[in-house]
């Protein structure tokens, strides 16, 4: 065991644990951030994904002693209540059916317009190709992702 | 028309209900009934809700809001927002002042839950008498106050007038917030539960008909959302299965030492085959599950043969049960005077439900009771299962209700509650089990293989005679919802039922009229039915996918073997004849098929085009069929790269019509995933296994679908009703399985239109469409 602080959200935790435990464990069990999933524990479908010092990281896979910056998850995109324009653009476009892999994909597009604020529709489709969704809803947060883009370009 | 969510004042609501909640079962967050709440919330037991009381329905606040109680659950459709839209109308009330509570047990009616696409065709129809009563004993109750006949009363949203004086008002919250309506309505079931009120008809509805925005989205996306997965209760311990590392293995020694010092380590747990570690934390769990030394025998057959060998073992195979052909008019004559003869054979392998978020539930064994947290979609299904394979009374078991990873049936023969519950019972603690990824692919359960013969007998003038479809579903012992005794864990301790379930295999949904024909499905059992990972169950439009592959795959090769049109021949085939059934399925299906051309802008000619020079080839592919009285025709365009062999399907349009629609904004998302996720069993989705276990247990071995794959034009058309629409009594029908039944069909008829060479097999992966063809020269 050893202690570790993490920084989450702008709100910085101490945890005692074995330093090999995977972020996404902490994230959920000891700080209560249950934004991030468990999908495959493989880093292979993006359920678990966290942004790590402005880059999309699979939490699932990640030792949370490995970590070194400032964690971002799904509960800290909004700021002063206000959605991030993501958020916002998905239920505009009323993009989830279950939901449950809509972390990641909302993470890993944060990610990528920070990046590149206008991605082109092929760009989009590499970027997030990684990122499953077993309902199917892709149709959707690609049309999310490009109005969201507009509202930040905006 | 937008709606940010729950309403405020009903937040409120769930909010003093959850602090209340907190108290009585030690739960940190979870809000799921009001304080009038049609049962108590105290701490057990939990007895069945009487659908035959009003009160088990609608509760009305004092602050004017109306929370209403169904028994269906909704993984991600809409069918919770609905609801919402209909009872809001029926009840008189605006739609933002309402909530809708679905599914816990100890809380709602028996509805069953989610399945069959029965949300809005069958189960909103007691919701509405619901509402519709209660508006009509508000009324009576209002006239008695203002001593005036209830026809010189107006409602509009909760606040009924008088029509004369219109500043005498009173609202429903002021003359019932707060109180039990105490009427019984008739009927023996929550389906047959009535009272003495009309419903509305079409033209009277407000909200039903229009696109609403889904209610349970805004906290999937900004994290407020409250999944089973988060249940986190106080003393809770964390549970991982160790699994047979082969099918019907026998165990036969565990060897704690090898976890026992492990951090966290609690307890080995193990009855029969059945094998699981407990340990404070999560990842402890994960580890030790890992970590756990165990000696196991293989059985002394091969329980399955590979899933190479699969189809030839199906051709060879004796049914486990027989079915005997439906005929129409005499199809041995047909084929005996056929001018031409036409065979073929398709095979559809076993595919996953492979659900993105692997099975999960936890249970709480406090104060004699237990309590499941799961996003089972048959929540009062799992309750019987559970009690029974536990051996307590059903009051004494409850399951609440919570959003889950995506269901299409896999959460109906749910596995993870069971064990918790198991687990739970013997501890006296609260468990939380979770399946792991490779666990989740190899042993859920899985849509049946199929291998479907064709045959079709043409007279000399090119018409289709006769028609024979023979099925061979390889589905013997499919598994219902939660049964104490098919579950995994129930098999792995020993369990066996005398009569495993038969299964099933599906025969074609069409209207064509084809003069004589012959159509059978049997079903074939592998040589292990009990402890196998080759599990067979519920996947959305159970074997209607796999059927309609075959039989519209083989129509559309008809047609290319008589030059024919694919749209020109199926429409002429169903217009052979005039007669109709009550619902109009022929006049819809050929509504749907002409809806789809149009939009899709069909080129009449024989599929089968000539091929381009390039190293793309293109082609389009139509399909149609129903399930029920839903129709859909879908045409797919695809790109064809000869080359690699890789597939995209460029467009897909569908024409989709399930009678009068709800939420059109819902149904149209329900339909494009829905043609996506078949798209994905066209292009992906294969179980592999070899003659001991199964070899599919991720993403990279069972591939899925992914947002490259994505068409760049979905249009759905939604054809709405019967020849004449417009009628106020138009039935609403199915939604959410049927849009995805002729997919497969249509993407490998434009693969053939392309290329020139059938693909009698799916999935239609690189590999398989380039050794295609190289063994065509092209």
């Amino acid at each position: 065991m050893s202690r570790i602080a993490l920084k989450v959200n702008g709100a910085t935790h101490t945890v005692d644990i074995d330093p090999t435990t995977p972020l996404l464990y902490i994230l959920r069990n000891d700080l209560g951030l249950q934004g991030p999933h468990f999908g495959c524990g493989l880093g292979q479908c993006g359920a678990c994904t966290v942004i790590v010092n402005g880059a999309a990281v699979r939490s699932c896979i990640l030792p949370t002693s490995a970590v070194r910056g400032e964690i971002t998850t799904l509960e800290g995109l909004s700021s002063n209540g206000k959605l991030h324009p993501l958020q916002q653009a998905w239920i505009d476009e009323q993009a989830p059916q279950c939901g449950f892999c809509q972390n990641g994909q909302i993470m890993t597009a944060k990610v990528m317009l920070d990046k590149n604020p206008h991605p082109t529709d092929a760009q989009i489709r590499e970027t997030m190709n990684n990122t499953l969704c077993r309902c199917m809803s892709y149709n959707r947060i690609q049309a999310a992702i490009k109005r969201a883009a507009k509202t930040v370009a905006a | 028309m937008s709606n940010p969510g729950i309403p405020k004042q009903v937040e409120e609501i769930l909010s003093t209900h959850r602090r209340g909640f907190l108290k009585t079962a030690g739960l940190l967050f979870i809000g799921f009934a009001a304080p009038n709440s049609p049962a108590a919330d105290g701490p057990g037991p939990y007895p069945i809700v009487d659908p035959q009381k009003l009160d088990s329905w609608i509760v009305i606040h004092e602050n004017n809001t109306a929370t209403f109680y169904v028994g269906k659950t909704d993984p991600g459709q809409g069918t919770g927002t609905g609801f919402r839209q209909l009872m809001s109308d029926e009840l008189d009330i605006a739609f933002d002042k309402t909530a809708c509570i679905m599914g816990s047990t100890d809380i709602t009616v028996d509805q069953v839950g989610a399945g069959g696409s029965s949300a809005m065709e069958r189960d909103s129809w007691p919701m509405r008498r619901a509402a519709a009563e209660a508006r009509r004993v508000l009324l009576e109750m209002a006239s008695t106050r203002f001593g005036v006949p209830v026809d010189q009363l107006a409602v509009s949203e909760a606040v009924i007038t008088v029509k004369a004086a219109p500043s005498k008002h009173l609202t429903y919250g002021e003359l019932i917030g707060g109180k039990k309506f105490n009427v019984t309505l008739s009927g023996n079931n929550a389906a047959s539960a009535n009272g003495q009120a009309r419903t509305k008809t079409i033209p009277e509805l407000k909200y039903a008909g229009k696109p609403m925005h889904r209610d349970d989205i805004p906290g999937k996306v900004d994290g407020t959302a409250k999944w089973a997965v988060d249940v986190n209760l106080p003393g809770m311990v964390h549970a991982r299965n160790v699994k047979p590392p082969y099918a019907c293995a026998r165990l036969t020694g565990i060897d704690e030492s090898s976890v026992k010092n492990l951090p966290g380590f609690i307890k080995v747990m193990n009855k029969g085959n059945y094998v699981a570690v407990v340990c404070e934390r999560e990842e402890q769990a994960i580890n030790a599950a890992r970590q756990l030394k165990t000696t196991w025998e293989k059985p002394a057959t091969a329980p399955f043969p590979s899933s190479e060998d699969l189809f030839n073992y199906l051709r060879a195979a004796k049914p486990a049960v027989a079915a005997t052909p439906a005929l129409v008019g005499n199809p041995d004559t047909a084929f005996a005077n056929a001018a031409k003869t036409i065979e073929a054979e398709y095979e559809i392998p076993f595919q996953g439900h492979t659900a993105f978020g692997p099975a999960h539930a936890t249970a709480d064994p406090s104060n004699g009771q237990m309590t499941i947290y799961s996003n089972d979609m048959k929540t009062y299904g799992m309750r019987r299962g559970i009690a029974t394979f536990l051996g307590m009374p059903q009051d004494r078991v409850r399951v609440v209700y919570m959003q889950g990873s995506q269901g299409f049936g896999r959460t109906a023969a749910e596995d993870a509650a069971s064990e918790a519950a198991w687990i739970a019972h013997e501890l006296g603690k609260p468990v939380r089990m979770q399946w792991m990824r490779d666990e989740e692919t190899a042993w859920d359960c899985k849509a049946p293989a199929f291998l479907v013969k064709l045959r079709a007998a043409l007279d000399a003038q090119g018409n289709f005679a006769g028609y024979s479809y023979e099925a061979r579903s390889c589905d013997y012992n499919h598994l219902g919802y939660n049964e104490p005794d098919t579950t995994l864990i129930a098999q792995l301790m020993g369990q066996r039922r005398a009569r495993p379930s038969a299964g099933s295999a599906a025969t074609p949904s069409d209207m064509y009229a084809i003069p004589h024909r012959k159509m059978s499905g049997e079903v074939f059992a592998l040589a292990a039915i009990w402890e196998t990972p080759i599990r067979t169950g519920n996947l959305r439009d159970p074997n209607g996918p796999q059927s309609a592959f075959a039989s519209e795959s083989f129509i559309d090769e008809v047609a290319a073997e008589v030059k024919a049109d694919a749209l020109e021949f199926r429409l002429k085939m169903l217009q052979a004849a005039t007669s109709d059934d009550n619902g109009f399925r022929r006049a819809r299906s050929i509504a749907v098929l002409k809806a789809a051309a149009q939009k899709y802008g069909w080129d009449s000619r024989p599929s089968g085009k000539p091929r381009g020079v390039g190293k793309i080839l293109t082609g389009r592919g139509i399909a149609y069929t129903f399930r029920g009285q839903t129709m859909v025709a879908q045409i797919a365009e695809v790109e064809v790269n000869r080359e690699t062999g890789h597939v995209w399907t460029k467009r897909l349009v569908c024409a989709h019509d399930c009678g009068f629609v709800v939420n059109p904004e819902s149904l149209r998302t329900t339909v494009e995933c829905g043609m996506l996720h078949g798209l994905s069993r066209a292009l992906h989705e294969e179980v592999k296994f070899n003659t001991e276990k199964v070899t599919s247990v991720d993403w990279i071995s069972h591939p899925t679908l992914r947002h490259a794959d994505v068409p760049e034009s979905i249009e759905i058309v939604m054809v709405n009703g019967d020849p004449n629409p417009n009628r106020p009594d138009l039935p609403l029908y199915g939604a959410g399985e049927a849009c995805l039944k002729p997919t497969m069909a249509a993407v490998g008829n434009a693969i053939y239109d392309a290329i020139g060479i059938r693909i009698r097999r799916v999935p239609f992966r690189p590999e398989r469409v380039l050794a295609a063809l190289k063994a065509a020269g092209v």
